[in-house]
């Protein structure tokens, strides 16, 4: 499709579309912090975006919820334009955003009546709380809270005004295994009762048990989107045979057996990637057949950290 | 809205109460010292005069209280709310970042009330003090200080790059004025080429304006100290309506 073609379809509303994005582009200064990024949300699913720091992730969120104005692009929320509707949507998107304070000597339940009385329609305080855990500190100070209790807080006030879409920065940075399980079944409570999320997380477990659709973001650009399932799929290798081999060199030979597609070894233990599990019957039958002595033998599937290992590189970004 | 900028608004005033710094230094600090000036001038009517000390120094004492919160309280406020993200919450919240401003000036004006409420009381039932002037006058000439010291208060909020800078810039116009314009001290007391430098303090045209009206003076009788007082609350809103960043 030419770039006309492409823009007089934005016009058309799509079916059960929430969020669309075409084209954004955001520099603050010489520093392009988003570049050309378009993506689409559908009604009631998990939507996440993954990437290494500085990827763009809060960038492009603080533009679809109207914190920030994009230098380019259009950008369409419920059908509101983030720019000129920004209150309108603001009373329909919840935000819980990755750096926010309140201040230190606010209650909790002094914050949630506080943020309740912003919203038309609001739902109750205790319900809020209690499903995040937070039942027993509503008479806290904010300051004297944990770094869980505060991220949890940020939650809370997300919800509080009953929004269609939820946006999350980070859920779950911070928060400990438990929290984080919470976290994710709230999540999915949230989708049940037909409400949308999209969710930005540097945890790669959490994009792919969490999400029904992932986009990987790197240097402000989106170099992946798809289900969990099927970004491993065609980006990744499907299994990784894992072999402790203390005394034998056989790797030029598990190299040489059809649907392996690469072999290395980290001291005793040997890796082999394999196409399919038809290559893993191969590889136990030729450690058979040389009576290999075995130290260790499983496989591991492909997560979707290796695709996203494999797609932004491995080198340590600021 | 109405129901939002009032739930704001005690918001602000009960988080300005829980400050320990603030509380003292607006409420209890300014009564103090009053205090201990009364015991040591008392209350008796200056020689040739129908007013004593107390009389004549609540003014000051007001006026002390309306620098604390114009000045200190405000930038204190601000510098937090932007230095620590907090605005960035209220942001993503459906409500206009003015309405949290002026909840935050509201929450100050009622504390500043409260301070002077507390000033008038001790001199009234410790010092028996006189008023001679009329209320509606003095009414006006309080809000229009109030607003004033406000408006100076906005200027570090607004030109300093950082919290720490307004801080400092806030702090440097803070003390000059504590100790000059006659708010801790009678200006009576400072040298002569002091008392004159500190007629451009802002803070005492203000405390002469309230000290002239509380002793049976006109609004009239005070061209300058009210034309001073408009031109500050001027510059200062105009400085801030232009420059004043959230972020």
């Amino acid at each position: 499709m030419d770039n006309s073609a492409r823009m007089k379809d934005l016009t058309l509303p799509t079916l059960g579309t929430v969020v669309r994005v075409e084209e954004l582009r955001k520099s603050y200064g010489e520093v392009c912090a988003v570049d050309g990024i378009s993506l689409e949300v559908s009604r009631g699913e998990i939507f996440g975006i993954v990437g290494p720091n500085g990827a763009g992730k809060t960038t492009t969120m603080d533009c679809i919820v109207s914190m920030r104005r994009p230098d380019s692009g259009f950008i369409s929320v419920l059908g509101l334009d983030p720019v000129s509707q920004r209150k309108t949507l603001l009373e329909k998107v919840g935000i819980q955003q990755q750096e926010s304070e309140l201040p230190d000597r606010m209650k909790v339940r002094e914050a949630m009546e506080l943020f309740s009385c912003f919203y038309k329609n609001s739902l109750e305080a205790t319900g809020i709380l209690s499903k995040l855990g937070l039942s027993d500190k509503t008479e806290s100070f904010f300051s004297a809270l944990s770094g869980g209790q505060k991220k949890r807080l940020f939650v809370a006030l997300s919800l509080v005004g009953d929004p269609e879409i939820v946006f999350f920065d980070e859920l779950t940075s911070g928060l400990d295994p438990q929290s984080r399980r919470s976290m994710w079944d709230l999540v999915r409570g949230l989708r049940d009762d037909g409400k949308t999320v999209f969710l930005s997380t540097h945890y790669m477990d959490e994009a792919e048990k969490l999400c029904d659709r992932v986009a990987i973001i790197d240097k402000g650009r989106i170099v992946a989107l798809d289900t969990p399932d099927s970004l491993v799929r065609s980006h990744a290798f499907a299994l990784s045979v894992v072999m402790g081999i203390p005394d034998s060199f056989i790797e030029n030979e598990l190299e040489s057996i059809p649907g392996v597609l690469e072999v290395f070894r980290e001291g005793v233990k040997v890796t082999a990637r394999v196409r399919d599990s038809s290559a893993v019957v191969e590889i136990v039958k030729l450690l058979v057949d040389r009576k290999i002595e075995l130290g260790d033998f499983h496989t591991e599937k492909s997560t979707l950290e290796d695709v996203f290992l494999k797609l932004t590189g491995k080198e340590i970004r600021n | 809205m109405l129901k939002r900028y009032s739930k704001l608004t005690r918001a602000e005033f009960i988080l300005y109460l829980r400050e320990p710094s603030g509380f003292f230094f607006t409420l209890i600090f300014p009564l103090l010292l009053m205090m201990l000036f009364g015991s040591i001038w008392g209350n008796e009517p200056f020689p040739g005069e129908n007013f004593g000390y107390i009389d004549f120094a609540v003014s000051a004492f007001i006026g002390m209280v309306i620098l604390t919160t114009g000045i200190s309280g405000l930038t204190t406020s601000i510098a937090a709310y932007r230095e620590k993200g907090i605005l960035r919450r209220f942001k993503a919240a459906p409500i206009s970042p003015l309405l949290v401003l002026m909840a935050e000036l509201s929450s100050l004006f009622v504390i500043t009330i409260m301070g002077m409420l507390l000033l008038l009381a001790a001199g009234v039932f410790v010092f028996g003090m006189h008023f001679y002037g009329s209320i509606p006058e003095v009414v006006l000439a309080f809000v229009l200080s109030t607003l004033s010291i406000s408006a100076l208060g906005f200027i570090p909020a607004s030109l300093a790059p950082t919290a720490r800078s307004g801080m400092i810039i806030s702090n440097v116009m803070y003390f000059p004025m504590l100790f000059l314009s006659g708010a801790a001290l009678p200006r009576e007391m400072l040298p002569p080429f002091l008392q004159t430098f500190s007629q451009i303090l802002p803070l005492t045209h203000a405390i002469e304006l309230l000290q002239g009206l509380w002793l049976g003076g006109h609004l009239w009788d005070y061209p300058v100290q009210i034309t001073v007082l408009c031109g500050v609350m001027v510059v200062g809103f105009v400085i801030a309506a232009k420059f004043f960043r959230w972020e």
